[in-house]
């Protein structure tokens, strides 16, 4: 185009010379023109660019990847694993990492092979690698469900309490007030230790709750806690931001149409939230494995055998000067784990909601 | 601000009575009471029992006998321990509680918010990163992680410190540096994020252009306004350091409340157990009250109204 309109005797002239043009120099431009011009990069959905964000933050990256390995570690690992976690084997007492028994080298002779006791055993001869496997997959486990609960209860409650405002809000509101105000660990301990007969009462009179005895009442008293004192945190973060949402547009506009509540608070305030809702749940999750391990600490969590990380520290102080592996073994893994979900959770708030970070 | 402290004194009111109900209650979920635990006695010797400690009265007027004795404080006989009186117990063990669990609130305090302030002041040096991160282990490491390693490293490896009973000032030192560590970690991240807002305020630099030192902007203007949501959190941080006193004690021997309270629970004496949760539910809820009131005198846009 430019060759056409400089006058080439002159080429500093601002005369144009119209003459070498035709018709197909004015047709409007084509959708592949137009995109040549665009400087624009293609527009992301929310989730796409968050992850774009939490991809570049290092920190966040690292510790998802350890998360993953830990779930794999507790749940995909056992299945192949040649012991299991209540399996005592005698002769096979205190041993300590990577060591064999008598018997064991014994078998070793004849040529069968015996699969090494990585992390050593208890003083029961339980494979203690095992039992740390199982110990992770009850923390991911409550850690989990209790967040899944926490979720659910939590933005319902704060979401209702938000959207309809006024008396309803004011009732709701002093009720998670009171609720804020128990001393929560008190009552964990209390109902773990009163709801002890009526649940084995349960678990032996009716066929069906057999696994009250197998996952303990301790873990079942943690739930019962999380449902009835926990959500509130969650429910008082869930109302403050239906609180701002509700005023904008969109949502006059969806009750100008007869929307029904419901589905203004599920399909047009909770899915704005979603980004909180995450963030808040992921980090919800290391503060209940931290309160399930130091309830079993305490032995008031899981029953024996199954083993928890709390309950696995509190057994290993007894031989502390003699096999401190077995402290340190169940101390790191819930370290990393909680420290892991600590980290993610920060991860995930700087990339979906920057303006948090200072 | 009057109604203010009115409204959360009620509320505190309300939840204490909450949390002695229920208690009261959940103790009555045990069936058979708590003498069959033991090898079981004689009929007889079972109604001498009952009628000793009022347990043959129906429901209602033992816990109307209850909430009476609340009211004036007294929280009954031990069952497990004959003889003595739960306030006797909670009085000879929350002292001790009280003593380690203050020195490790005090020692949060004094070291968190010099090293929150430090860190914010080097924002973005490696010493603020350094320092965060040792926080952020301090924070995601369970209490119970903390003093078993310190107990590992300082008594049995290197014999240096020891690790049962409270006898000497010495004793004193790995179980406050274990209660402590979760609270300072917290604290100093609190300052941190607390202090780099006030710094970044308009006034800090109206007071940096009229030439104020640096040392006086910070102690005389933002120290004072970057504390304010610390103070929030030592209502949380005392709840934090009586459930950690649990386990510390148990840890290392401490005859304190919190051992008290764990025995009590694995020997179901009820009656400590119940007394034992409304003196620590007491004791949290009224700590909770005065942190708030005090916050709302403190908080300088309240003195603008």
């Amino acid at each position: 185009m430019a060759q056409k309109i400089i006058d080439k005797k002159n080429p500093l002239s601002f005369h144009i010379n119209v003459s070498g043009f035709d018709v197909s120099d004015f047709l409007p431009a084509e959708e592949s023109e137009k995109q040549s011009m665009v400087v624009m990069r293609e527009s992301v959905n929310f989730w796409k660019d968050g992850a774009r964000r939490f991809r570049k933050n290092t920190l966040g990256m690292v510790s998802l990847a350890v998360i993953i390995a830990i779930i794999i570690f507790a749940f995909i690992v056992p299945l192949p694993y040649p012991y299991s976690y209540e399996e005592q084997i005698r002769g096979s007492e205190n041993l300590g990492l990577m060591q064999y028994s008598k018997d064991e080298l014994a078998r070793k002779e004849t040529g069968e092979s015996v699969f090494p006791h990585v992390f050593g055993t208890d003083s029961l001869g339980r494979d203690y690698m095992i039992r740390i496997m199982m110990g992770s997959r009850i923390s991911l486990l409550v850690g989990i469900i209790a967040s899944t609960i926490i979720l659910l209860i939590g933005s319902t409650y704060g979401a209702v309490a938000g959207y309809f405002g006024g008396k309803v809000d004011m009732i709701m509101m002093r009720l998670v007030d009171i609720i804020y105000t128990v001393p929560d660990i008190l009552i964990i301990i209390l109902l773990s230790v009163t709801l002890k007969y009526p649940l084995k009462h349960l678990a032996e009179t009716i066929p069906g709750f057999n696994w009250i005895n197998t996952v303990g009442v301790g873990l079942i008293s943690i739930f019962v806690v999380f449902s009835l004192l926990y959500w509130v945190g969650m429910a008082r973060i869930v109302r403050s931001q239906i609180l701002t949402l509700k005023e904008q547009d969109f949502i006059t506009a969806a009750k100008a149409l007869g929307a029904s509540h419901s589905r203004i608070i599920k399909k047009h305030l909770l899915t704005n939230c979603i980004g909180t809702l995450i963030v808040t749940t992921t980090l919800q999750i290391p503060s209940s494995i931290f309160t399930e391990s130091f309830l079993s600490f305490l032995g008031m969590g899981v029953n024996a055998p199954m083993p928890s990380l709390g309950s696995l520290a509190s057994q290993a102080l007894g031989g502390i000067t003699s096999y401190p592996h077995r402290l340190f073994l169940p101390a790191i893994t819930i370290s990393l784990i909680i420290l892991s979900f600590n980290l993610l959770g920060d991860g995930l708030r700087d990339a979906f909601d920057p303006k948090l970070k200072n | 601000m009057g109604v203010y402290i009115v409204k959360r004194i009620s509320l505190a009111v309300v939840t204490l009575f909450l949390v002695a109900t229920l208690t009261f209650f959940l103790m009555f979920l045990v069936p058979g009471g708590p003498f069959l635990s033991e090898k079981a006695p004689s009929p007889q010797t079972l109604q001498a029992l009952e009628k000793k400690y009022g347990l043959d009265k129906p429901v209602g007027i033992q816990y109307l006998n209850y909430m009476k004795g609340l009211i004036k404080s007294d929280l009954g006989p031990s069952l497990k321990m004959r003889g003595r009186q739960v306030n006797d117990i909670i009085k000879t063990g929350f002292p001790i509680s009280a003593r380690v669990g203050g020195i490790a609130m005090l020692l949060a305090i004094i070291i968190g918010i010099p090293l929150g302030t430090f860190s914010a002041i080097n924002r973005g040096k490696w010493s603020d990163n350094v320092v965060m991160l040792i926080s952020t282990f301090g924070i995601a490491v369970p209490s119970f992680v903390v003093a078993t390693v310190l107990m590992y490293f300082f008594g049995v490896t290197l014999h240096i410190l020891p690790t049962y009973g409270l006898s000497t000032p010495l004793h004193f030192i790995l179980p406050v540096i274990a209660l402590s560590f979760y609270p300072t970690a917290y604290i100093s991240r609190l300052m941190r994020s607390s202090m780099l807002d006030v710094l970044g305020q308009d006034y800090m630099r109206t007071a940096k252009s009229k030439g104020l030192s640096q040392f006086k902007s910070l102690f005389k203007h933002a120290l004072r306004n970057a504390i304010l949501p610390v103070v929030t959190y030592l209502g949380p941080a005392l709840a934090y350091i009586l459930t950690g006193s649990l386990v510390v004690e148990k840890i290392f021997t401490i005859p304190g409340l919190g051992s008290q309270f764990v025995s009590s629970i694995t020997d179901r004496d009820y009656p400590l157990i119940m007394g034992t949760t409304i003196f620590l539910a007491f004791l949290l809820i009224t700590m909770n009250v005065i942190v708030d009131i005090v916050y709302k005198i403190i908080d300088p846009r309240i003195k603008l109204k």
